[in-house]
């Protein structure tokens, strides 16, 4: 089985970001980038499938600034076998990502792609519902657990009341939560390695993608901030001031 | 033209989030169609004809719907879209589940987690976790968009009577099965509807632990969550999790007890109207936004509050 994953590079998720003043957008310019979370998972959880025997090859994918080269290194470092960076300075949304690596899927003919269920700094929760749709694939989003089958795969699902198991035909869209698996950190040899891999770069014109935005940014800007308050001395007090303060219980 | 919001519903009625994706869309202006989508749903159907605003409920039952699956609701919701500006449904996991589909099928770019309403085609919503708003403008003919409920006040249960209509089931893609589920019981209000949440963290060591906090929730009436850590070390299940990639709650009251306060966790609770803080290190960032916060150990505040809750 040949598995596809789609890896991001984001702002990591330890950095405070800070809202452009002219309201434009957030400022990216010297913060750490990282892979998005979730695509850790999605590459950890390939990784776990091939050295159990039922995944052949992993390709990982990317969409972005040159610099996206970063982050397929990375997922190679994890173990992925090869890299594809879909270079273009566009601004890219999560239709245009899917319309991207649904070109991709033509191509490569994978059994399975497995994603981040959100990208940690649009927080779409979009692209792989999306391209589940465009393939006609089935999806399994918000992944707890995957176990693939004979041409299906069962798939346990994060929902708001607690967990749910579904069916699906192969090949398939799966995206990861949380609880999928622990990501492992590349180790040194494993980093050395991955710089030998290849990475082939195309553009979005070479795989026939038109990736104008839909959306268009009118503004960003900071949400209101919340002042810290009192601090109360007691539980007493803090039942007290709940009662005749605040009137909340 | 007309909007239709998909009704995420447990069979009987419509859930909370439901009224506040009606609540968007009366918003954004227009006639407003909710569609309620399962097998046996008469009664959801109905629960929904008496929201207030609503001009028709549009119902699907069949057996291909007992469960929502994406595939076959997406097909569905794409068969209907056609008399339709926006189509709607709140960010549960099912509407996160199904719009982006719909979205791809129609070639539209979905407009996820709304938190506001600007004018038929620009929507304000939350990124990087919350610490950014962006006003965002729609270039597609027709708008695909989940609702944040906790930004939109839900609407009364009663108060209309809207027609009921039957819609035809769409052929099912046939791609997807469902095999079970395993759903958290609990007697407590859901965690995105409740008036007064309380969380539990790293802090409280084990799911035993939890009960301190079940003994202060049921004297409120209150919904028990949880951080990422709590939910990650196994002490509750994974649908306790607020947060950034989460449940976002906005409850008249949150307590945070033996959580830091990382911004992730912040971006489900930051908008609650009172927030408390019970954390036993001075410095933790929780307190930053906590409008009470009370430095202490948590083992010996939560009996205390339980306490204190029961005199008057
Ligand atoms: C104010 C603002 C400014 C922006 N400015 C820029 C900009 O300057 N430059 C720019 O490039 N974009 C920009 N964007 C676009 C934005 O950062 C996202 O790339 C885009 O909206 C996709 O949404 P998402 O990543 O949240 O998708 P989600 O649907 O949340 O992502 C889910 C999963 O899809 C996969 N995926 C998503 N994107 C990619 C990708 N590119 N490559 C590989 N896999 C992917 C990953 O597996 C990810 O986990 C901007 C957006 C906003 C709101
Ligand atoms: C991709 C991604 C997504 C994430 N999504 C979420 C999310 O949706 N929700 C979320 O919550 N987190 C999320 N996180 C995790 C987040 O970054 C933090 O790691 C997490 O919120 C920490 O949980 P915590 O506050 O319970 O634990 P800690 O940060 O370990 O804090 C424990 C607190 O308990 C206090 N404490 C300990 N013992 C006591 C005691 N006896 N009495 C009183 N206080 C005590 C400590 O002082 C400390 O402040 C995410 C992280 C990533 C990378």
């Amino acid at each position: 089985m040949k598995i596809l994953v789609p890896v991001k590079r984001v702002v990591d998720y330890n950095v405070k970001i800070r809202v452009k003043s002219d309201g434009s957008g957030v400022d990216t310019a010297n913060v750490k980038m990282s892979m998005n979370p979730f695509d850790e998972i999605a590459v950890e959880e390939a990784v776990r499938l091939k050295e159990k025997g039922k995944a052949t090859e992993i390709v990982a994918v990317s969409a972005g600034v040159a610099a996206c080269q970063e982050t397929i290194r990375t997922a190679l470092a994890m173990g992925a076998d090869r890299g594809i960076l879909i270079e273009t300075d566009a601004e890219l949304q999560p239709l245009a990502v899917a319309k991207l690596l649904k070109a991709l899927v033509a191509k490569e003919t994978p059994d399975l792609v497995i994603m981040g269920k959100q990208a940690i700094d649009d927080d779409m929760n979009a692209t792989g519902q999306m391209l589940a749709a465009l393939l006609g694939w089935a999806q399994g989003t918000f992944a707890s657990k995957v176990e693939p089958g004979d041409g299906r795969i069962t798939v346990t699902r994060e929902i708001d009341g607690g967990l749910e198991t579904v069916d699906l035909k192969l090949p398939a869209i799966v995206t990861t939560d949380l609880r999928l698996n622990e990501p492992r950190y590349a180790s040194l040899p494993n980093i050395m390695k991955a710089r030998k891999k290849t990475i082939e770069t195309v553009k979005p014109a070479d795989l026939g993608v038109d990736v104008t935005p839909r959306l268009r940014v009118l503004k960003v800007e900071e949400p209101p901030k919340r002042k810290a308050g009192v601090k109360v001395g007691s539980v007493a007090e803090l039942v007290q001031k709940l009662r005749t303060e605040a009137k909340v219980i | 033209m007309a909007i239709l919001v998909l009704a995420d519903h447990d069979g009987r009625h419509v859930k909370q989030p439901t009224r506040s994706a009606v609540a968007a869309a009366e918003r954004i202006g227009g006639e407003v169609h909710v569609l309620v989508v399962g097998e046996g749903v008469a009664e959801a159907a109905e629960s929904a004809a008496k929201l207030p605003g609503v001009a028709k409920v549009l119902v699907a039952d069949a057996p291909a719907y007992a469960h929502p699956l994406a595939e076959p609701l997406a097909a569905l919701l794409a068969t209907l879209a056609p008399g339709y500006s926006h189509l709607l449904a709140p960010s549960t996991t099912m509407g996160k589940n199904v719009m982006p589909r719909l979205g791809a099928l129609l070639d539209v770019q979905p407009i996820s987690d709304i938190a506001g309403v600007v004018d038929a085609d620009t929507f304000v919503r939350p990124i990087y976790a919350g610490n950014a708003l962006a006003t965002v403008k729609s270039s597609d003919a027709t708008k695909v968009i989940t609702v944040r409920a906790a930004s939109f006040d839900p609407l009364p249960e009663e108060g209309g009577s809207a027609a009921i209509e039957p819609v035809a089931a769409a052929e099912d893609p046939g791609l997807s099965r469902f095999v079970g589920q395993e759903l958290s019981k609990s007697e407590r209000p859901e965690l995105t509807a409740a008036r007064i949440v309380i969380s539990g963290g790293r802090g409280m060591g084990s799911g035993e632990n939890f009960k301190l906090i079940d003994a202060v929730a049921d004297k409120l009436g209150a919904a028990v969550g949880a951080s990422r850590a709590a939910v990650d070390a196994g002490f509750v299940p994974n649908d306790y999790q607020v947060g950034q990639t989460g449940k976002i709650v906005a409850p008249e009251l949150y307590v945070a007890v033996g959580i830091s306060g990382a911004i992730q966790h912040l971006a489900g609770m930051k908008d609650s109207k009172v927030i408390v803080a019970i954390n036993k290190d001075e410095e933790a960032p929780i307190f930053q936004v906590a409008d009470y916060g009370l430095v202490a150990d948590l083992f010996q505040a939560l009996p205390e509050l339980a306490a204190a809750l029961d005199s008057k």
